[in-house]
């Protein structure tokens, strides 16, 4: 005879209704602490909200595709937000034609390098394939790098935190990086903070200064274009 | 609301169909986004309710990672043998990403000549002068 303890837990782990749930709250969670403290790039709410429901997972000796086949509901739409990404991108239209060539230039240089990079160092410090592949796509916003990773034999799920962990470094350490080599162009700021760490550089981007926000975004829609193009490209070359 | 979001499910779709006829090395939403974008630069405006629709999903971006990033309790293993390498490749490529990506761009900006950007002084008051 189970306890009711047990029944209600077989209950809950047979709709989709609990990982949802938890998945929710966890977010919002770690959005409130990302609000009180002032939008620090180190408090990230997606990191917070993962570390939350692993700990619950690992403790709780849950199976990760129990907890997955309810919130899959929440990934799904992964594959919409990124079609939708063409709007943000439209409505810059008008500052990539009057910089098209320093745009294309740096877009393909800063994607590139990123990749080349962070592969080439990962895999001079010995690590497995499928950690190259999963980080080549790094600077890449989430649902483009972990499409892209898949593709080339990696681990979506390590992408999407190393994905995360670049926003944050870039946010976090890159101002001091553009003061270090004393780029002051705003426009040239934000394109870089855009190209290197995605959303959560271009949210950053866009507390310090309007024309660096915007520029930011517009290189985080540019580069999931760039990196989903380049880096299987590059991938092929070198594998 | 609904319309919007047929049409940029139709548009992942075809997307994804296009991959899969052409083996096309790319994700299919990304097709997918610039099937949208071609749309939207052909018909030279953006629809009110398609532009609602995407501010939407987008405002709550970060949230949809999470699923995905919980998956990380598959790979702590891996993580913990390879910690080392990952954290150098992470941190040494992304910040060098930063200089060489405004430094390029900031050198074809002066090369184009044409129209000065706002220029900051020291900017974030987050780095010395």
């Amino acid at each position: 005879m189970s306890t009711p303890l047990e029944q209600i837990w077989v209950y809950l782990s047979a709709s989709p209704l609990a990982a949802l749930t938890v998945t929710l709250v966890a977010y919002q969670a770690g959005f409130a602490l990302y609000r009180r403290s002032g939008y620090h790039p180190l408090v990230n709410p997606v990191l917070i909200a993962v570390a939350i429901i692993a700990g619950l997972l690992v403790g709780g000796g849950i199976d990760y595709s129990v907890y997955f086949d309810g919130a899959q509901f929440v990934h799904f739409l992964l594959g919409p937000a990124t079609v939708a990404l063409a709007i943000p991108l439209y409505r810059q239209i008008e500052r990539v034609r009057r910089s098209a060539m320093a745009i294309a230039v740096s877009l393909v240089a800063g994607s590139a390098f990123a990749a080349v990079s962070a592969v080439g160092i990962a895999g001079f410090l010995g690590a497995s394939d499928a950690t190259l592949a999963s980080l080549a796509p790094k600077s890449a916003t989430a649902p483009v790098a972990m499409g892209i990773a898949t593709s080339l034999g990696g681990l979506p799920s390590l992408t999407a935190v190393l994905v995360i962990l670049t926003g944050i470094l870039g946010a976090a350490l890159g101002p001091l990086v553009l003061d270090l080599v004393r780029v002051r162009d705003w426009r040239a700021r934000g394109f870089a903070i855009g190209v290197a760490a995605h959303g959560i550089g271009t949210s950053r981007a866009l507390l310090v200064n309007e024309t660096a926000g915007a520029f930011s975004g517009l290189a985080m829609g540019l580069n999931a274009i760039a990196t989903a193009l380049l880096v299987p490209f590059l991938w092929r070359l070198f594998f | 609301m609904l319309g919007a979001l047929t049409f940029i499910l139709c548009c992942q779709l075809a997307g994804e169909l296009l991959v899969e006829a052409s083996g096309l090395p790319v994700p299919g939403p990304v097709v997918g986004m610039v099937l949208l974008f071609a749309w939207l630069m052909l018909r030279k405006r953006e629809d009110k309710e398609l532009a609602a629709t995407a501010d939407a999903l987008l405002r709550n971006l970060a949230l949809l990672f999470v699923p995905a990033g919980v998956g990380v309790v598959l790979h702590l293993g891996l993580l913990g043998r390879e910690g080392v390498a990952i954290s150098a490749a992470l941190i040494v490529s992304t910040l060098a990403t930063v200089a060489v990506t405004a430094l390029v761009m900031q050198w074809t900006l002066r090369g184009e000549g044409g129209g000065k950007g706002e220029t900051g002084a020291s900017a974030d008051g987050e780095g010395g002068r």
